[in-house]
């Protein structure tokens, strides 16, 4: 994209490309979609809540429905019985979006090799970023997230659909 | 060994034909009883005004798939006499105005894995089949609505028998390892 943009702070002025300019603004402005399903969801809240501040980040908004969001957090196991509900999640999803495998039953499956559980989310739905832990730490998740808003900033910005 | 307590006394006078065996351990009541005389012996159980069993506390079941079903500590061996016997249901009651427990096992062949329904007789035993029907495919007669309950529709087998294979993935995810 040879697209430029130009901003003006009164007198000053820079230029940058507008794909990457986008890239900022998308990375630092990711409305979650948590999809709590077990333990984890309790180190997810402890990531979101004061102490860690996933806001610092600009991912302080959890917003629920999945219409309104941009990453979908998968967090805690799936089962086969909820997984039609998480591909159904996803679908209704807006472009662009992504997807975050919080902990390793969202990975893996983790210890969970049974008849009742899904080994890793991706046989269902893409994934982008896998933050392992049982549970992860906040740490890790910060560090996941970092991770994610620089594939963020980095990918090809569709702008217009089919563009 | 010391002698049975009320409720088994009274058990074996009035079904000698139906009660396969009965003991008891550390206060522990367990009667063995044939399929087809369950729901009788679970309505004298409850009707009964001297053990007034009203309490349907839990129901389950065991897949001796591969062995004699038996019951420890003693090894009371409950199928031996019958072929095929494979898995049990076992019954737990409770009487609240006594507070006294007795347990019920009922043996259940291979080939014909059908026990009567007693949500007759209390309510609660539906969800309680149903978990029954749905992890060992042992089925109720006379359950109205025997559904799965925790699995979804479309699953293949029943996972707690012994034979479900380990690493087997269901249609609905795949793929088979």
């Amino acid at each position: 994209m040879a697209v430029k943009a130009t901003v003006t702070f009164g007198n000053q002025f820079f230029t940058s490309r507008l794909e990457k300019v986008v890239g900022w603004a998308r990375k630092y402005s990711i409305f979650q979609y948590p999809f709590v399903t077990a333990c984890c969801g309790m180190e997810y809240m402890a990531v979101a809540a004061g102490h860690y501040d996933m806001d610092r980040f600009g991912a302080g908004l959890p917003r629920f429905s999945p219409r309104q969001s941009d990453v979908l957090f998968v967090v805690g196991t799936i089962s086969h019985k909820i997984a039609p509900v998480l591909k159904t999640t996803y679908d209704q999803m807006c472009e662009p979006k992504w997807v975050v495998a919080f902990g390793v039953c969202t990975c893996t499956g983790g210890f969970y090799d049974d008849y009742a559980t899904v080994m890793g989310i991706d046989t269902i739905i893409p994934v982008h970023l896998y933050i392992p832990g049982c549970p992860p730490r906040p740490e890790t998740v910060l560090d996941g997230l970092i991770k994610l808003q620089e594939r963020i900033q980095n990918e090809r910005q569709e702008l217009f659909h089919g563009s | 060994m010391a002698p049975d307590s009320l409720t088994l006394r009274k058990l074996k006078e009035r079904f000698p034909g139906s009660v396969l065996a009965v003991h008891s351990y550390r206060g522990d009541d367990t009667a063995v009883v044939k399929g087809e005389d369950l729901v009788s012996v679970a309505r004298f159980l409850k009707e009964d005004p001297e053990l007034q069993y009203n309490f349907l506390m839990d129901l389950t079941a065991v897949d001796y798939l591969g062995q004699e079903p038996f019951d420890s500590p003693q090894r009371v061996v409950l199928g031996s006499a019958q072929e095929g016997i494979r898995f049990e249901v076992v019954y737990h009651f409770y009487s609240l105005p006594l507070n006294q427990r007795v347990r019920i096992k009922v043996p259940v062949p291979e080939s014909d894995p059908t026990v009567d329904s007693v949500t007759g007789l209390w309510a609660g035993a539906n969800w309680f089949e149903r978990e029954v029907w749905d992890m060992f495919g042992i089925r109720f007669k006379g359950h109205p609505d025997l559904r799965r309950i925790l699995l979804y529709d479309g699953f293949e087998g029943h996972p707690l028998q012994k034979d479900y294979p380990l690493r087997k993935r269901q249609p609905r995810i795949g793929p088979q390892v």
